[in-house]
């Protein structure tokens, strides 16, 4: 049976777009037949991440509007074998995603891959609550920083109210907590919220947490997403995150940091 | 934490202990008003009150507060208006 996994964050900037493409990335990689949609109507980005910008011609809305069919507008990853990108429209506004056209696309992609992958614009418009709709599962994407992991919540309380298995009294979306843009080092010193921290304030289970790290600029500048880049801590960690969403059992990495030297433990960092 | 740290800042907070405890205090906040949402009828109920206060009393918008509390089993109904300086009265 096919799962629909919304990635969202309520706030914008926190690496939404990134782990959409990574998680995506990594579920195909383990052998799961795999479509990443992007949601952000007017404001696609998921092609650039992918790096498959030069091959869009139809989208997500073409689809929905009946201007092309779904095999036209899905992009099939050059790396990856079962995994395709369903991009955004750069022109239209985002009123064009309607629930039921959206319903219909997706009721076809549940016929043909075994994860459909939403990610989701910023914010709590409509936009948002179509991607989120209807999910199975969501991936809550936070920065460990006041305002992220508090817009979070509210991501939290709209999936509990405002979806398809909300409103129709069935088993909750399962939610998932990942931490982006860990630094270890400013957590230990007191200046960065813990993942401990974070999880308890949100109180659903944590997936994982990826390091702040060079290799995610350097990725999403050359259109790889950063798990096919296995030597990166952040691609480990991805990798790490796919894994424990299919239901292994992996230790939590790269959430301390390296072990202080008799010196930097005397006069600090 | 360094050993001089112990005499540099030995009684100033962390910042990410701020944090935590602020983010506890707005989301628990926010949960209770996500969880007890207000009913429908309130903000018709608050237009109508202000016509008829403002029969008598030039009374401002943002002056007229209307909400419902849950306390138990029981519920209050608050109705706070602000009355203006005397010159406006009617």
């Amino acid at each position: 049976m096919a799962k629909i996994v919304v990635i969202a964050s309520g706030k914008g900037g926190v690496g939404k777009t990134t782990t959409s493409a990574a998680v995506a990335t990594g579920l195909a990689m383990r052998g799961h037949k795999t479509v990443v949609i992007d949601f952000d109507i007017g404001l696609r980005n998921l092609d650039l991440i992918m790096g498959c910008e030069r091959r869009v011609v139809y989208d997500f809305v073409n689809v929905i509007n009946g201007e092309s069919n779904l095999n036209q507008a899905l992009i099939k990853d050059k790396r990856i074998e079962e995994l395709f990108i369903l991009p955004a429209s750069q022109t239209r506004d985002k009123e064009a995603l309607t629930q039921e056209g959206v319903e219909i696309v997706l009721t076809e992609l549940k016929q043909r891959f075994d994860f459909i992958v939403c990610d989701s614009p910023a914010g709590i418009e409509h936009g948002a609550i179509m991607a989120m709709y209807f999910a199975d599962e969501a991936i809550i994407v936070t920065n460990p920083e006041v305002s992220s992991v508090r817009d979070s919540d509210r991501i939290i309380g709209m999936l509990a109210s405002k979806t398809y298995r909300a409103e129709h009294n069935m088993t909750p979306i399962k939610e998932h907590l990942l931490i982006t843009r860990y630094a270890p080092k400013r957590v230990n010193s007191g200046e960065m919220l813990s993942a401990e921290d974070v999880q308890e304030i949100l109180a659903i289970p944590l997936l994982g947490v990826i390091p702040e790290s060079t290799s995610v600029l350097q990725a999403s500048n050359a259109g790889i997403p950063v798990t096919l880049d296995k030597e990166s801590d952040a691609g480990q960690a991805y990798l790490d995150v796919v894994a424990r969403f299919l239901g292994e059992n992996r230790p939590h990495r790269f959430m301390t940091s390296f072990k202080k030297n008799f010196l930097t433990r005397l006069f600090g960092n | 934490m360094s050993f001089f740290d112990y005499f540099r800042s030995s009684h100033q907070r962390k910042t990410a202990d701020v944090a935590k405890e602020r983010l506890q205090i707005i989301v628990a906040h926010e949960r209770s008003k996500r969880n007890n949402p207000q009913p429908d009828y309130l903000p018709l109920l608050q237009k109508e009150l202000l016509e008829v206060v403002r029969k008598y009393v030039v009374v401002e918008d943002e002056h007229i507060k209307v909400h419902i509390e849950k306390d138990g089993d029981y519920e209050v109904l608050e109705v706070n208006i602000a009355l203006p300086e005397t010159e406006n009265r009617r």
